[in-house]
């Protein structure tokens, strides 16, 4: 039976009625009293000298009043990094610093160099045109391998060289990684490119700054997902405004996907400029300006070495992967090829030894960071190729050669050889489910009918293991994290019983609105409704850490757990008092306290009353009110597992690839609203099709973006997927936190891609392109035919 | 966008009086042209919208048994009206999305000429005729490459007139973001022969296949165009496919607009 | 110049520029923001209204071009006292939207669909969002949404 309420419920999201009825409210509805626009320009060469801004034009022209250049930031911090990565030699990466406005150089197309405030839009627009950029264009440094060549030109002229860091993992255990290779009985070897993506949230991002000279108060509204790790970022690093003067708002946000993640430029310009000018200032992106000035994602380059012995057992992994950072270090970068990547090369594997080489590069290209998964995607991409090549050279079956190697069920909590503990995961488990769920034993049969039509038929299974719940302080702390990744949540319990949850946690699609609400009135036992939940303004939510890396409900959910047991206590305590019994002897259920073996009760609405008129209440012993906060600092990550299945038609003549199906068995340990968890689902595994097959991010070689639009690069369109299977009946709930929760948001991008290549490559084989080992993603026609016809 | 005046003219010839001043543009659907304002590729000092004009509206026939187009008949028109020439309502029913068919116009569309577009190739593989305000031009003179036609300036599209084939078929090879035609072949066979155009493919624009023209003018059949094959050179070349990609594709959906006509 | 057209019903009259677009009057003069702006390539979709009965990109389309029209935005659908229709009403119970942002021109693009094609296929239902981009649900629950919106038979909205 569906539960009608609570803990896994698929209760309807509440918020969705205002999205549904326009009266949402995102960044761009907001216009403030006597507001101005900015209009930025930016640099349309990838590397060049600034000799010169001729900005007097442009200031003399109608409505503008002030035109902006570095020189107007000088007071002003760069735009920091938020992580610090430490190379194979005990050396800290090399940190340009990341200017507001470009100075002396501008480093890749979109390089903000100047910015126009006028009264209108298209008055900013007109003027920024009449900005004179005198830039004498530098040869740019674009391929990742030739900018660590020597004589290559330099990114940043203060640095040593393009190398960001050589990053080894584990150091230790290199020699032995190389032993076990060379002493294998096979040696797998995979060269693969994961693509350079850009987000895409259909939000573009806005910024509008207000700035009150009567109190000295800023306030900034921005698409973000996490407002107040904006105003830590940039109000202590950036422009020196303590946080009590700043205020950071992330209204309705139109998704984020890992892009809105970051501090950018255009927040603290516009926050700076609003004082300069006295006026509030909005920026609002378009779409064009996004591809060029939103951070990126994925972007390695890998050779993997997987080494098996004569029973097909893994007995080594060893990458060597180059990771572009772009022409800047974006605010979580450098963590995203080594400590979300490296970690996750083990795999679901038992592979005894793993070695991961990183040499992260400067580039003139956009900054590249998070996105969807974040460096586990192409762990997982790596891993799961070259498995399936290895079973084609060896000629077993690419399920029973992962479920030979899996970590067994009774052998959690597991100690991997790549630092991370898995706490639980029944890999055989969701295996086997992907296997019913897409009748693996009838593939043959199909195959034959779509050969019977002239097509290729292939299936393609993929298994994945991530670490999210992100993250332990202690433990980020240690590798060069300089933030905690704690979350808050402060639970306001109303006198009349409504409560008011204000959480640090941040939701721009995920519903947390909804879920939230579901798991404090299941353990209030109160009707979800009685609960409202507040996020995304730093004037009323404790300090946390935002949304990101599946940490939703596994960081923020354990802490509005907490904050809500320390409600319960409480409340226990006055219900013992208003029914004169030991606190001991109360119980709660559906939001009534009784006295254990009597039938004395008092209801939720009671208490919280005489909380808040404390007439009859111990005064001597409790503070009266009703409101608690906690700070939730997990002791490890969650990690999410799962078996994907692909199925797809290859139309020999063309190359194009059609997805016939699409399975995903997951364990996301306890689901709170099944039907929130399958939508992520579903949407992590549109974007995994989305790189695995269209999307693409493509320079030329003078660094100009040539899939620079919706023109050009592929967004999945309705027409490009199909229905969807998902399941998550397999689950081993996490072992440290208090809903037993893993995490859902990003598992669908992380295990799909590889299910669609190796179906791919499958149907390619079964059709008799026998010599196609790899194709690059994205799978396109084109690329497809090429393979066939080489 | 710049600025600039909008004009609505209700006849062609006011639409031709008002498009007279220095830097007008026509307006038909503005699918195309809009988009390019945006990106500020293009500065009219005045729009002459050509969808307030009756006369270039609505889809008839003619003596000679012509399916004649209003200029400013939107796609998604066409789709509706164009039945007795199922390949052309097909055609047009899949240009776009539904709400650029509901303003795309048969007249932009040609009178753009975009190398991708699917329109010219029904109009050159049907041998239509293209009236403007001032005279009538054979399609065969009328695309003259990538965004050029015989169309002067200030010249408007008022009508297209085109013979129905025997048979027809339009196949289209989307490129993936865009959903233009990374290749589009449109068959179309009369009695006097056999027509094919391709659109997407040719850095010169849409043009004739002579050859397999040629080949299907005397077996009108998939295998007749067996033995041919197109030079990838002078196709376009991008990061959607190369040239030896898109001339496969041609000869590919060649075939199947032949099994499908 | 001065722009009337009937917007949702009520007959709304604002200044323009000739470079207006429909979106941009419908959300800075009128104060519509349901509808919204997610590309400059008339892609996207997130900003479809209706003109005249037809459903266009407001992004590619002139606020002057739109004089004397019937234009109809996500504000108006719902009832006046916040009732949900039908496709509305299904978007939730499906669970076809997560962010929201695409929302509004998805649900306006569905009503077009349905009113042409009252009981479209599943493939039908693809085809027509040929032109509105949905980048969180990976549009399996907003294919459900309209199916069920058009009284179809569709299995519940998720295990339990």
């Amino acid at each position: 039976m569906p539960k009608d309420g609570g803990i896994g419920a698929s209760s309807k999201r509440r918020e969705d009625v205002r999205f549904l009825t326009g009266d949402g409210n995102y960044t761009d509805d907001i216009n403030v009293n006597g507001q101005t626009y900015a209009w930025f320009v930016r640099s349309d060469v990838a590397h060049g000298t600034i000799n010169g801004i001729d900005t007097s034009a442009a200031e003399a022209m109608d409505g503008v009043l002030k035109v902006f250049t570095s020189a107007d930031f000088e007071s002003a911090g760069g735009i920091p990094c938020g992580w610090q990565v430490t190379d194979r030699h005990g050396q800290p990466m090399q940190e340009p610093k990341h200017p507001i406005l470009a100075e002396g150089k501008v480093r890749h197309v979109g390089d903000p160099v100047a910015c126009v405030v006028a009264e209108t839009l298209e008055q900013a627009r007109d003027a920024a045109e009449a900005v004179e950029l005198d830039i004498d264009e530098l040869e740019p440094v674009l391929d990742m391998k030739a900018a660590l060549a020597d004589g290559a030109p330099k990114v940043h002229d203060e640095l040593t060289s393009n190398l960001c860091y050589d990053w080894g993992f584990v150091e230790e255990n290199k020699e032995a990684v190389d032993e076990a290779i060379k002493s294998a009985a096979h040696v797998v070897t995979l060269e693969l490119t994961n693509n350079r993506l850009v987000a895409n949230p259909m939000e573009p991002r806005v910024a509008v700054a207000d700035y009150n000279r009567a109190t000295g108060d800023y306030t900034l509204y921005t698409t973000s997902q996490n407002p107040h790790v904006i105003r830590l970022l940039m109000g202590a690093f950036v422009l020196s405004i303590p946080e009590h003067k700043l205020r950071v708002v992330a209204p309705d946000v139109g998704g984020g996907f890992g892009s809105k993640i970051y501090h950018y430029a255009e927040e603290a310009f516009v926050t700076h400029a609003s004082k300069v000018v006295n006026r509030p200032v909005k920026w609002t992106s378009t779409r064009s300006e996004a591809f060029i000035s939103d951070a990126h994602g994925r972007d390695h380059k890998t050779k993997i070495e997987l080494a098996l012995d004569e029973n097909h057992m893994f007995t080594a992994v060893r990458t060597d992967t180059y990771a572009n950072m772009g022409a800047y270090l974006s605010t979580f970068a450098p963590s995203i090829p080594t400590w979300l990547h490296g970690t996750l090369m083990a795999g679901n594997y038992k592979t005894p030894v793993v070695y991961v080489n990183v040499k992260a590069v400067f580039t003139n290209t956009t900054p590249v960071d998070a996105y969807r998964g974040a460096g586990r995607p192409e762990a997982t991409y790596q891993l799961e190729r070259v498995i399936d090549k290895a079973a084609r050279e060896l000629g077993v079956d690419p399920a029973e050669l992962r479920r030979k190697n899996f970590i067994k069920p009774e052998e959690f909590p597991y100690d991997t050889p790549v630092a991370v503990t898995y706490d639980t995961g029944n890999y055989h488990a969701t295996l086997d489910k992907a296997l019913e769920m897409t009748d693996y034993a009838g593939f043959e049969k199909r195959a034959e009918e779509s050969k019977a039509r002239g097509k290729l038929r292939g299936y393609g299974l993929a298994h994945f293991i991530e670490a999210c719940g992100i993250a332990p302080s202690n433990l980020v702390g240690q590798l060069g994290a300089r933030a905690g990744l704690y979350e808050s949540a402060s639970v306001r319990v109303n006198a009349t019983g409504g409560i008011t949850v204000m959480t640090g946690s941040h939701s721009h699609g995920q519903g947390h609105e909804t879920s939230f609400a579901q798991v404090v009135a299941d353990m209030i036992g109160i009707d979800e409704n009685m609960i409202e939940i507040e996020h995304g303004d730093t004037a009323n939510t404790p300090m946390g850490m935002g949304t990101y890396g599946s940490r939703s409900i596994a960081v923020g959910g354990s802490a509005m757990v907490r904050a809500t047991e320390k409600i319960i206590n409480k409340a226990k305590k006055i219900a013992a008092h208003l029914m004169e019994a030991s606190e001991s002897d109360i119980e709660l259920k559906d939001g009534q306290f009784s006295v254990a073996g009597t039938d004395k009760s008092v209801a939720w609405g009671d208490v919280t009353l005489a909380a808040y008129v404390p007439h009859n209440y111990p005064l001597e012993e409790i503070e009266p009110g009703l409101e608690e906060t906690a700070f939730y600092d997990p002791s490890n990550f969650t990690y999410p597992s799962g078996a994907y299945v692909c199925e797809v038609e290859v139309d020999p003549e063309t190359g194009k690839v059609e997805v016939l199906g699409f399975t995903a068995a997951d364990d996301f340990g306890n689901v709170i609203n099944p039907m929130i968890v399958e939508g992520q689902v579903h949407g992590g595994v549109a974007q995994g099709i989305g790189q695995a097959m269209l999307e693409n991010c493509v320079y030329d070689e003078n660094g100009q973006l040539l899939s620079a639009s919706y023109m050009d690069y592929t967004m999945p369109r309705a027409d490009d997927m199909p229905m969807f299977d998902v399941d998550h009946s397999c689950q081993t709930p996490c072992t440290h936190n208090p809903l037993g929760v893993k995490g859902c948001g990003e598992a669908g991008a992380i295990g799909s891609p590889p299910a669609v290549v190796n179906a791919v490559i499958d149907a390619l084989h079964r059709g008799g392109f026998t010599n196609v080992e790899h194709i690059d993603m994205p799978v396109t026609p084109a690329r497809v035919w090429a393979a066939m016809n080489s | 966008m710049y600025n600039f005046d909008i004009e609505t003219p209700s006849t062609v010839k006011d639409a031709v009086a008002a498009l007279k001043q220095e830097d007008a543009q026509p307006l038909g659907g503005g699918q195309t042209l809009i988009p390019t304002m945006k990106q500020r590729l293009a500065m009219p000092s005045a729009l002459v919208s050509l969808k307030g004009i009756d006369e270039m509206r609505g889809i008839c026939e003619d003596d000679a048994g012509r399916l004649c187009i209003g200029g400013s008949s939107t796609h998604a028109e066409v789709a509706a009206g164009a039945g007795k020439y199922p390949a052309l309502a097909a055609l047009a029913g899949n240009i776009g999305d539904p709400a650029v068919r509901n303003r795309g116009t048969i007249g932009g569309s040609v009178a753009n000429n975009d190398p991708a577009a699917c329109y010219p190739a029904a109009v050159l593989a049907s041998g239509a005729t293209v009236t403007t305000d001032r005279r009538e031009i054979a399609a065969d003179d009328y695309f003259q490459g990538m965004f050029t036609t015989a169309l002067d300036e200030g010249e408007i599209v008022t009508e297209v007139k085109f013979p129905v084939p025997e048979k027809a078929a339009y196949m289209k090879f989307e490129q993936p973001a865009s959903r233009f035609a990374l290749v589009g072949v449109f068959v179309a066979k009369f009695a006097d022969g056999v027509r094919v155009a391709v659109t997407g493919a040719s850095e010169e624009g849409v043009f004739r296949w002579s050859e397999a023209e040629a080949a299907l003018t005397s077996d009108f059949s998939a295998s007749a165009l067996e033995g041919l094959s197109l030079s990838g050179d002078g196709m376009i070349n991008d990061l959607h496919g190369s040239g030896d990609y898109r001339a496969h594709i041609v000869k590919v959906m060649t075939k199947r607009a032949v099994e499908a006509a | 110049m001065k722009v009337t057209m009937t917007v949702n019903g009520q007959t709304r009259t604002g200044e323009a520029e000739g470079r207006t677009l429909l979106s941009t009057f419908l959300r800075e003069t009128l104060g519509l923001t349901g509808t919204h702006v997610g590309c400059d390539t008339s892609q996207c979709g997130a900003c479809v209204v209706h003109v005249d009965g037809k459903d266009v990109k407001s992004c590619t389309m002139f606020a002057a071009e739109c004089e004397g029209t019937e234009v109809a935005t996500i504000e108006g659908q719902a009832a006046p006292d916040g009732t949900l229709n039908k496709i509305q009403q299904a978007f939730q119970d499906y669970h076809g939207l997560q962010c929201g942002f695409c929302t509004p021109g998805m649900v306006m693009s569905a009503a077009a669909l349905l009113r042409d094609n009252p009981t479209p296929t599943e493939a039908e239902v693809r085809e027509y969002l040929e032109g509105n981009i949905c980048r969180c649900t990976g549009y399996h629950n907003i294919v459900r949404a309209i199916l069920a919106a058009s009284g179809q038979e569709v299995p519940a909205v998720a295990a339990e």
